[in-house]
């Protein structure tokens, strides 16, 4: 192992991190490095984007594991011990370095450091640490720093990364428990929510302290969040939104990250091998955001999804499909109804709702307001009434979800 | 007309200056023409005329519209100075207007804003430095095309960031100079003067390269985020073709090279078929995925050896099938035994599942009778039936009766005169049709039976012939014929 280069050991160590669906640098805490000291800021509110991969993911942190070897034999994941996949190790120093020299370069954020886990969960959890540790400490790194924290580590281990970074992630693997017994028999559902809980209480410190002494230092001020795969188990669509959902509420999580089940060189036996349901994964963020932003319940989401197989339709998103599930709900008038039922309304997002209701207190808004107001009028008008604008029969026509779902495409004859 | 002279494409103090002065002069936005610096005059003939004196009432407008105009005024748009004017006036008029999003002369301004602030947050994240020696020590440079006029308003980001370096952006409308304690504006610089390349940026290309899933590409969505503009100044940015047009042979040898001989470990995980396929039935018996669940006693899962060749799908669990939970051995099953042992299959050979995995009944009395399950159903439970068939990989799929076909294929195909023929399914595998028998039980008149009875036999004898004679070639006649009438 000692014979690979740094480049041949970044290639193979950032190709293990492909599969991690979190990128995120945002929601932390406003950091400069103005005194002339350090290196780094943190914007607070946004993240950046660094550049974008043809995958369509974006690059904003550098994401590596510190070594793919693992001990532990979860079948959906390229880095299992069964697995045949060329392995490599970082030593802490080569993760700061390469850290501070993309950083300079303003090619990231910062860092997201995962990592398989080695002779003990222990012993990985302090070489992550350590990694954090020099950054902050003995280079004065301001930018940001998301780490993976292993469920079975010592707690001060895990209470050590929370003062490092701005965020911790732990994941739940699988939305169900039979799915993690058969994908992942190392882990149990209890050690990682147990890990979740305990960082829970440690996060509401942090900030119980920070509010009573100034001079506290901050504890995972960009809180922390969770990735579940998708596709790999028999959970519906309707059951993985009621998990996220309950995971929110008792975690307090900032984030529920899905990464589809994507094929892996050298699968195991276990795992079928097909082309990951990228839509599925789309439309669950989706619901994700009709949970946090558009005031839906977790039962609300579920109902949007077929009765029968539990299942989001994969040709219009969840929105678009609640409401063609509730039609009763519709038309809505966009001069009158109050903020919750405007976020109701298929093909309005919360900025062209907050547009209108600030429009709406100095006139009476007609067709061509709302059509200034928002992206496209076509797959609104359905659904509401506007001063000059009446949908009438349009609402309870039968093919209305034909008539707004996206045509299909002609499928190429010869496609590559 | 008046004519007015500003320092900079981004003088917003000036603008502000000039244009509180008109418009407490009362000067109409048609009779000023905004310009920066010396621009020729006189393009249309126009004699300016003096600026009026500054004078009149307090001026104010609510505080957001100064925020807006800060960063509209940023626009390269040249008239985007006009523009701000003629809204100011407006605003002055009616400060409530800022609230009203429908007014396009409003729409049209934010627009412009929301488009800088764009501007401004892709130049944070795609500006790239390059370090270069320069007196024994590290300088960084980069070189920066903004659409926008917003060089100026972007220098805080950097010194925030990058207070301790030494660094300069350069671009074709100016220069900023942080020599680690003050910021110094230049000239316009050409591409030529910053530096060609980092020993770095190999390193960042490695990374950019390894960290794309090829298995997912998605070059919309990232079009959609870096478009083409910014691609010209981005290392990493010159490696996109070459990923593209390479992923899909990247992810088909992802594909083929699974699964490989595991690795022997400590641990020695289940990695045999039979072993996945226990897994698979221990997580089939929690299955929740559509309303039968609620319904039946039990996950009536597939039965037989994980290297079976063939593997036979049936419709769904009976009455007795329910509550042993076992496939196949109810009146069907025993036909289904008979019809075998004439034929001359064995049926511990075979793998025998079914479409739905969850019995569906009426109850009628004392009697639970067979329901028949619909698409929904079907479509729920085919994550199972694909699960079965990625770990037994058999070599043929016997598919008995319409609801098996479905699940096998997702569409529907009667199979009425099409039994005894075959398909190719969308993995490849060869599939051979024939009715279930529980609708041998149900024919009406003893002839019908014994004939319908004959030919599943023959059915049978024939997928146990075609198993060793079926291939690609001999089956693309029947595939045609059937693609043909669904």
């Amino acid at each position: 192992m000692s014979s690979l280069s740094l480049t041949d050991k970044l290639a193979i160590l950032a190709d293990a991190a492909k599969y991690d669906a979190s990128c995120a640098s945002s929601g932390g805490k406003k950091r400069d490095s103005r005194d002339g000291k350090g290196l780094g800021s943190t914007s607070g509110g946004m993240g950046i984007c660094h550049a974008y991969a043809p995958d369509g993911r974006c690059i904003s942190l550098l994401k590596l594991l510190l070594t793919n070897s693992c001990i532990f034999d979860c079948h959906y994941c390229i880095n299992r011990a069964s697995s045949n996949v060329r392995r490599a190790r970082f030593t802490a120093a080569e993760v700061v370095k390469l850290t501070l020299d993309f950083y300079r370069r303003n090619c990231i954020e910062g860092l997201f450091l995962s990592s398989g886990i080695i002779h003990s969960p222990d012993y990985t959890m302090e070489q992550i640490v350590e990694v954090a540790r020099a950054l902050r400490e003995d280079h004065d790194f301001r930018g940001y720093i998301h780490l993976k924290t292993i469920p079975d580590a010592d707690p001060a281990l895990i209470e050590a990364a929370g003062r490092h970074a701005d965020r911790v992630s732990i994941n739940v693997e699988l939305p169900t428990v039979s799915g993690l017994r058969r994908l992942a028999p190392d882990k149990s559902q209890d050690r990682i929510e147990g890990a979740m809980g305990a960082m829970r209480g440690a996060i509401a410190d942090g900030h119980d302290a920070r509010r009573r002494y100034r001079s506290a230092p901050d504890f995972a001020p960009a809180g922390q969040s969770t990735q579940m795969i998708v596709g790999a188990d028999a959970a519906t669509d309707r059951e993985i939104v009621a998990r996220a959902s309950t995971l929110y509420e008792r975690f307090d999580l900032r984030r529920v990250y899905y990464s589809a089940f994507s094929p892996i060189p050298d699968a195991s036996a276990v795992l079928p091998l097909r082309r990951p349901p990228l839509m599925r994964e789309h439309r669950l963020y989706q619901s994700d955001w009709l949970l946090r932003y558009y005031g839906f319940s977790p039962q609300e989401v579920g109902a949007a999804a077929d009765p029968a197989t539990g299942m989001l339709p994969l040709d219009i998103d969840p929105k678009l499909a609640w409401a063609l599930r509730f039609r009763e709900s519709f038309p809505v008038d966009l001069n009158r109804a109050p903020r919750e039922l405007l976020l109701r309304i298929p093909g309005l997002g919360v900025r062209a709702v907050d547009a209108i209701l600030s429009a709406r207190r100095l006139r009476q808004l007609r067709l061509e307001d709302v059509a200034r107001m928002t992206v496209s009028l076509r797959k609104l008008r359905p659904f509401i009434v506007t001063a000059d604008w009446r949908p009438v029969a349009l609402t309870d026509r039968s093919d209305l979800r034909s008539m707004l779902a996206p045509k299909p495409a002609q499928l190429e004859l010869f496609a590559a | 007309m008046h004519r007015v002279c500003l320092d900079a494409p981004d003088d917003f103090e000036g603008w502000r200056t000039q244009a509180r002065r008109l418009a407490q002069a009362g000067v109409p936005p048609e009779a000023v023409v905004w310009q920066v610096g010396d621009a020729p005059g006189d393009l249309f003939g126009v004699e300016a005329q003096a600026l009026p004196p500054a004078r009149g009432r307090p001026f104010t407008v609510p505080k957001p519209f100064v925020t807006l105009a800060e960063q509209a005024l940023l626009h390269s748009d040249p008239q985007r100075f006009a523009l701000l004017y003629a809204l100011l006036l407006k605003v002055a008029a009616n400060p409530a207007l800022l609230g009203d999003r429908a007014d396009p002369l409003l729409r049209r301004v934010e627009t412009m804003a929301s488009t800088v602030r764009r501007d401004i947050h892709k130049m944070h994240a795609f500006l790239r430095f390059r370090e270069v020696e320069e007196g024994g020590q590290p300088r960084f440079i980069a070189w920066y095309e903004p659409e926008h006029h917003i060089l100026r308003a972007n220098a805080g980001f950097f010194v925030d960031r990058f207070a301790a370096m030494r660094w300069s952006i350069l671009t074709p409308q100016g220069t900023l100079h942080w020599d680690g304690e003050t910021l110094t504006e230049g000239p316009p610089a050409r591409r030529e003067e910053a530096p060609k390349g980092d020993p770095v940026e190999a390193a960042w290309q490695t990374y950019y390269s390894a960290i794309f899933n090829p298995a997912r590409l998605m070059t919309g969505a990232m079009l959609k985020e870096m478009p083409r503009k910014y691609w010209k100044n981005m290392p990493e940015t010159a490696l996109v073709p070459g990923l593209i047009a390479d992923a899909r042979r990247r992810e088909l040898a992802m594909i083929a090279q699974a699964p490989q001989v595991p690795r022997v470990t400590r641990h020695a995980p289940p990695q045999d078929r039979g072993a996945a396929l226990r897994l698979l039935r221990e997580e089939a018996a929690e299955c929740q995925r559509c309303g039968l669940c609620s319904q039946a006693t039990q996950t009536v899962f597939g039965e037989g050896p994980e290297d079976a060749a063939i593997m036979v799908v049936g419709e769904q669990p009976g009455d007795q099938e329910d509550l042993a939970g076992r496939p196949f051995i109810g009146p069907a099953g025993a036909l289904f035994d008979r019809a075998l042992a004439q034929a001359g299959v064995p049926r511990d050979r075979l793998y025998v599942t079914n479409a739905v995995k969850h019995f569906k009944f009426e109850q009628r009395g004392k009697h639970r009778l067979h329901a028949r399950p619909n698409v929904g159903e079907i479509d729920a439970c085919r994550w199972w039936l694909d699960q079965e068939r990625a770990i037994l990989r058999p070599r043929l799929v016997l598919a008995m009766g319409k609801t098996a076909l479905r699940a096998l294929t997702g569409q529907n195909i009667s199979i009425g005169q099409e039994a005894g023929q075959g398909l190719m399914l969308a993995d490849g595998t060869p599939c051979r049709l024939t009715v279930h028998p529980s609708h041998l039980l149900r024919l009406p008149s003893q002839a019908e039976a014994e004939q319908g009875f004959k030919r599943y036999v023959e059915d049978l004898r024939g997928a146990l012939v075609g198993l060793d004679q079926d291939s690609a070639e001999g089956l693309e006649a029947a595939t045609d014929h059937l693609q043909g009438m669904s």
